[in-house]
């Protein structure tokens, strides 16, 4: 019995830490997985995708979310059905596949108190990068916080992300990798006596009597806050598709949840679908796992997210189909493939522009949408109530900071800490920190052919400013805005490489002409691992948007001084393309073929829109063509909305069936927000103790 | 015919309003049911946990519940919508001699009624409840021929109906005023429109009061509040809708039932009541209930909650509906249905619309005498 094949054994950026193997049984076959990593996981390393089946349709159930949200992942485990992506994997648990709906045994609930009153002058939800720059602000002023986060440890979505962040280096850690500005970040809060950090611990509604139901790991508590800090981040949007359900299809989130923080091996190959920077990053969260990503596919003319984080898979051999959308995944229980195609200006696919890959996965990363319901209901209750990071505006990481930096000094304010003062210019810095990626500027690569220099393949003004921060010599400078405005390089360089190290978007390389005029070296920044690398070998070197220049030779590489986890890649280069040369091909175009004839493509109407009641698109239409607009009307007739994840999915794609039959927005009532937040057992609220009985 | 000119205006598409609507457009009634929601049964008739049953104690109350159990036991065979119908029975259980002994009082009074309800002792009942707390368990009622449905999916079926027979709906529009001409409603007025009317029935659950009050009179209304909440599906578990009478701190009876989807959807009364129509959700319900209901049947503690809400008892003094015509000659009032308008409104819409079209048969005589305006309300029902 090995843990599971599925791991990732070798990463470039992420090392496993401490395991301890424990042994449990799956369907009574016994099994081995890693103490303390979620269920789910450990049937992900065993290969097991499929989690049970819809006791309605008989449909494959696997995981979705992994975010303990929507029930997908729902296994019986020692004889209770619960959601297996946030139960700890324990020795001898045991596990069975969900068949139909479970039957309730006479089994102790949970060991825990009974509910807990609780007073205190700031309670934040959410333990992300907003959540926690407002906990550090208002524990440097000794005032009494909660911290509240559904995960076991600080950091939210920042723990996910194995690259650098963008931003500006004073203010917000650009530069760094957010897993590594998360354990920053947690250990500034540690240190912080007035700011009580509940992990585990997941928000189950906001209540009238202006309190707050939390389920702690230590029983339900029902905190009373004076401020209330909504930073609860954002959810993903989905998109209806056939075969959207099938296990193998989920979200960028669930994506690095199992890749990045449980280093399963999820997928051989991918396809990514949406162009924003989640998905783009994801692709190349999926590169640094070693995994092939087949595609991506963006339905608007121009990826939406930064332009450095899309050249940069497309240099490492990921091709980018822009105008294209998903039209189904294929699979009988899962993912096997995947067709896209072309689309015309309304976004309709063009007939006979169908492409199809074999691939394990589809991710889908169509954008985020706020979780702000917590705030509609403290602000509806008249809770002093702020909203900061993405449950506000949905932007990156490094503006989530600085709003939560903000609204931790506001509270402070209101709560009357004194000298308390929010720097005018901060405000400033949080919208330019939120800028999508701007204006574009002509690619001009220098000619020279002479001593050494970086070359910055970076057209495109952004909220980053990393490589201006980094040069000893200060040769790295804008004439345009300090962080949005493009970098430019004058001087004399003395090839230090820092800028190549330190760029978020691997966009600067460093030309060395210095002891070959015919073949100098190009300093290329790699972080997909050096057991990709042959010394002496000949690899593919492509241009800043991924065009395939020619072959270098690979002279060597070190790790950047710094920056351990990125590769200085040492290319000797024909002369000619060394100015030009911004990456190496990893994925050979072999590999990514699409198959020769495109599937057949189920009805689009067939797609599942309601994933917890198997409720198609096709029945929501014809609903709406009769005349229904209460979404609460359609959810007694469909059952739509009535599932475990309370809508959380299907809500937003109901919309977007209204908006796709033409109806105006006004006329549509959206559901009505009740709790829970997330299902929970009833023993919880009870505090009755079975096992005593 | 003038779209705005109506035999019949119903100032509520709820649970009542809605069947009332379908029995009057049988009839050939020009009917026009006018909501304020933006679709039918979006007040508190959603909010309703589905139990129907016609064991009550007073006559006209079983009256109703018997006609409107045999609407809901038939609708599907009749019109194919699916409602949920699951005929599970009710079952109330007795865990000290006071209840039991009231039970003992009732269930022959019942039977005399005519009602399927009997006397179960503590073996029987941890039949038919399998998983039954035993310790203490003296037994309880059963009457198997009552049920459940699903409030949602029965007016949805309902106003369907009414609108194929005719009947017609305006939603999201709130009835403002009446238009009183001597003695008669001429017109009901709302916050977009006027229609004419040869009658108005107030069935505005909730806002009865408010609505009586258009046409002049008081009515002896109280909304107050409970609360509701439903889990996960779970495969069957037990068959009929248990209720428990003992008071405890903070709460007076609670009751759960298993639909025909697997949840368990369970409701409890706070007590002291909650006065007023919010509706928004409080942080001691789960608590309140979740230990009374693990109590009684203590797997439920690993049943996961999905959705709690909390819905209004249009409350009377005796617990029971007021059906009749007052104030203006041509003012219904179908008002205070007390947490029962989902499982007595086809029957109050049948007889409701009888007496509109002066049709009332001899029970219908009967029911409306007793649940007239100018009773007494002293007889409170012994089982709520």
């Amino acid at each position: 019995m090995s843990s599971g094949e599925k791991r990732i054994t070798r990463h470039p950026v992420l090392e496993e830490s401490g395991i301890r193997k424990v042994e449990f049984t799956f369907n009574g076959k016994a099994a081995i997985g890693i103490k303390g990593e979620a269920a789910s996981s450990a049937l992900f390393a065993m290969g097991i995708h499929v989690f049970g089946h819809h006791h309605a349709d008989n449909s494959a159930q696997g995981m979705f979310c992994a975010n303990g949200q929507c029930s997908q992942c729902t296994l019986l485990i020692d004889g209770v059905p619960r959601k297996s992506c946030i139960v700890p994997l324990e020795a001898g648990m045991q596990i069975e596949s969900l068949e139909g709906l479970p039957q309730l045994r006479d089994l102790p609930g949970p060991d825990v108190p009974e509910p807990r009153m609780i007073d205190t002058d700031v309670l934040i939800l959410g333990g992300g990068p907003s959540g926690m720059a407002a906990a550090i602000e208002l524990g440097k002023k000794g005032i009494d916080t909660i911290i509240v986060d559904d995960k076991d440890s600080l950091g939210g979505k920042l723990v996910l992300q194995t690259h650098k962040f963008f931003g500006s280096v004073a203010d917000c850690h650009a530069g760094t990798r957010g897993i590594h500005i998360a354990s920053l970040l947690a250990g500034e809060i540690s240190e912080l006596k007035s700011v009580d950090i509940w992990s585990d611990s997941i928000v189950l509604g906001v209540f009238s009597d202006k309190t707050v139901g939390i389920r702690c790991p230590n029983g339900y508590r029902i905190v009373k806050p004076e401020y209330l800090l909504i930073a609860t981040g954002a959810r993903e949007k989905s998109l209806p598709f056939p075969g959207c359900t099938l296990p193998g299809a989920y979200g960028a989130g669930a994506f690095q949840t199992l890749v990045n923080r449980d280093l399963v091996r999820c997928s051989e190959r991918i396809f990514v679908v949406g162009g924003g920077n989640v998905g783009l990053i994801a692709a190349y969260h999926a590169l640094q796992a070693g995994m092939t990503v087949v595609g991506l596919a963006e339905a608007m003319p121009q990826c939406g997210g930064y332009k450095v984080h899309a050249d940069k898979i497309k240099r490492l051999g990921v091709p980018i189909f822009t105008r294209h959308t998903v039209l189904a995944a294929h699979g009988r229980s899962q993912v096997e493939a995947v067709t896209i195609a072309e689309v015309d200006d309304s976004f309709t696919p063009l007939p006979g522009t169908e492409k199809s890959w074999e691939v394990d996965t589809v991710l889908v990363a169509v954008g985020l949408n706020p979780v702000d319901e917590f705030f509609r209901k403290a602000s509806k209750f008249g809770i002093n109530t702020l909203m900061a990071g993405d449950a506000e505006e949905i932007a990156e990481a490094s503006a989530a900071m600085f709003s939560g930096k903000i609204r931790g000094l506001q509270i402070a304010r209101e709560l009357g800490a004194e000298d308390i003062s929010i720097p005018s210019d901060l405000h400033e810095k949080a919208d330019v920190l939120k800028s999508p990626g701007g204006k574009l500027f002509p690619y001009h690569p220098p000619e020279i052919r002479e001593g050494v220099f970086p070359v910055l393949h970076c057209m495109q003004e952004i909220p980053c400013n990393p490589c201006m921060t980094c040069c000893p010599k200060d040769l790295i400078g804008t004439s345009g805005h300090p962080i949005m405005g493009l970098p430019e390089f004058h001087g004399d360089c003395s090839g230090c490489e820092k800028c190549v190290a330190v760029c978020p978007g691997l966009a600067v390389t460093l030309v060395d002409f210095r002891k070959s005029s015919e073949s100098p070296l190009v300093t290329v920044p790699f972080e997909l691992g050096e057991w990709l690398l042959e010394q002496g070998s000949e690899i593919t070197v492509t241009g800043w948007e991924g065009s395939v220049l020619g072959k270098a030779v690979i002279a060597g590489w070190k790790k950047a001084a710094g920056f351990p986890y990125t590769i200085l890649l040492k290319l000797e280069t024909p002369a000619d393309i060394a100015c030009r040369v911004a990456g190496v091909v990893i994925q050979e175009p072999e590999n990514i073929i699409p198959l020769e004839e495109p599937l057949d493509v189920p009805l689009r109407d067939d797609a599942i829109v309601c994933r917890c009641e198997r409720v198609s698109a096709g029945t929501i239409r014809e609903h709406i063509r009769s005349g229904i607009r209460d979404l609460n009307h359609l959810k007694a007739i469909t059952r739509a909305g009535f599932g475990a994840c309370g809508g959380k999915t299907c809500a937003t794609l109901i919309e977007r069936i209204c908006r796709e039959e033409g109806i105006p927005a006004g006329e549509v009532t959206a559901f009505t927000d009740r709790p829970l937040f997330a299902e929970t057992e009833l023993g919880w609220f009870s505090g009755v103790n079975n096992e005593q009985e | 015919m003038n779209r705005n000119n109506f035999d019949s205006v119903i100032i509520g598409a709820g649970s009542v309003g809605t069947p009332l609507a379908m029995s009057l457009a049988a009839k050939g009634v020009s009917v026009l049911c006018i909501d304020s929601a933006p679709s039918a049964g979006q007040g508190n008739n959603k909010c309703a946990i589905g139990g129907a049953r016609a064991t009550h104690s007073e006559p006209a109350k079983v009256a109703l519940g018997l006609r409107s159990l045999e609407v809901f036991r038939t609708w599907k065979e009749m019109y194919g919508d699916e409602i949920s119908w699951y005929q599970g029975g009710y079952t109330y259980v007795a865990y000290d001699e006071e209840t039991m002994n009231l039970f003992r009082g009732n269930v022959p009074l019942q039977q005399k009624a005519g009602l399927n309800i009997r006397l179960i002792d503590a073996g029987e009942m941890e039949n038919l409840v399998p998983g039954i707390n035993p310790e203490g368990l003296l037994g309880g009622t059963w009457s198997p021929f009552d049920g459940s449905a699903s409030p949602m999916q029965s007016c949805y079926a309902f106003g369907r109906r009414a609108e194929e027979l005719g009947a017609e709906f305006v939603f999201n529009e709130t009835v403002t005023g009446l238009g009183i001409d001597g003695n008669r409603v001429v017109s009901v007025t709302t916050d977009r429109d006027t229609y004419a009317c040869g009658a108005v029935v107030n069935c505005a659950g909730s806002f009865a009061v408010e609505a009586g009050r258009m046409a002049g009179i008081e009515l002896p209304v109280f909304p107050e509040s409970h609360e509701a909440g439903v889990t996960e599906p779970v495969e069957r578990l037990f068959d009929p809708m248990v209720v428990d009478i003992r008071k405890a701190p903070g709460s007076a009876n609670y009751y759960f039932y298993q639909h025909d989807t697997g949840q368990i959807v369970f409701c409890i009364t706070p007590d002291p009541p909650i006065p007023g129509t919010d509706i928004d959700e409080r942080s001691e319900f789960l608590p309140l209930v979740a230990a009374r209901m693990i109590d009684l049947y203590p797997r439920l503690a690993n049943l996961k909650v999905r959705r709690t809400w909390r819905g209004i008892y249009p409350m009377t003094l005796d617990g029971a509906p007021i059906l009749d015509r007052c104030g203006p000659d041509n003012y219904y009032v179908a008002v205070g249905m007390c947490g029962q308008g989902f499982m007595l409104g086809p029957g109050i819409g049948e007889v409701m619309a009888r007496f509109l079209t002066d049709e009332v048969n001899e029970t219908d005589k009967l029911v409306l005498n007793e649940l007239r305006l100018n009773r007494q309300f002293t007889s409170v029902e012994a089982l709520k």
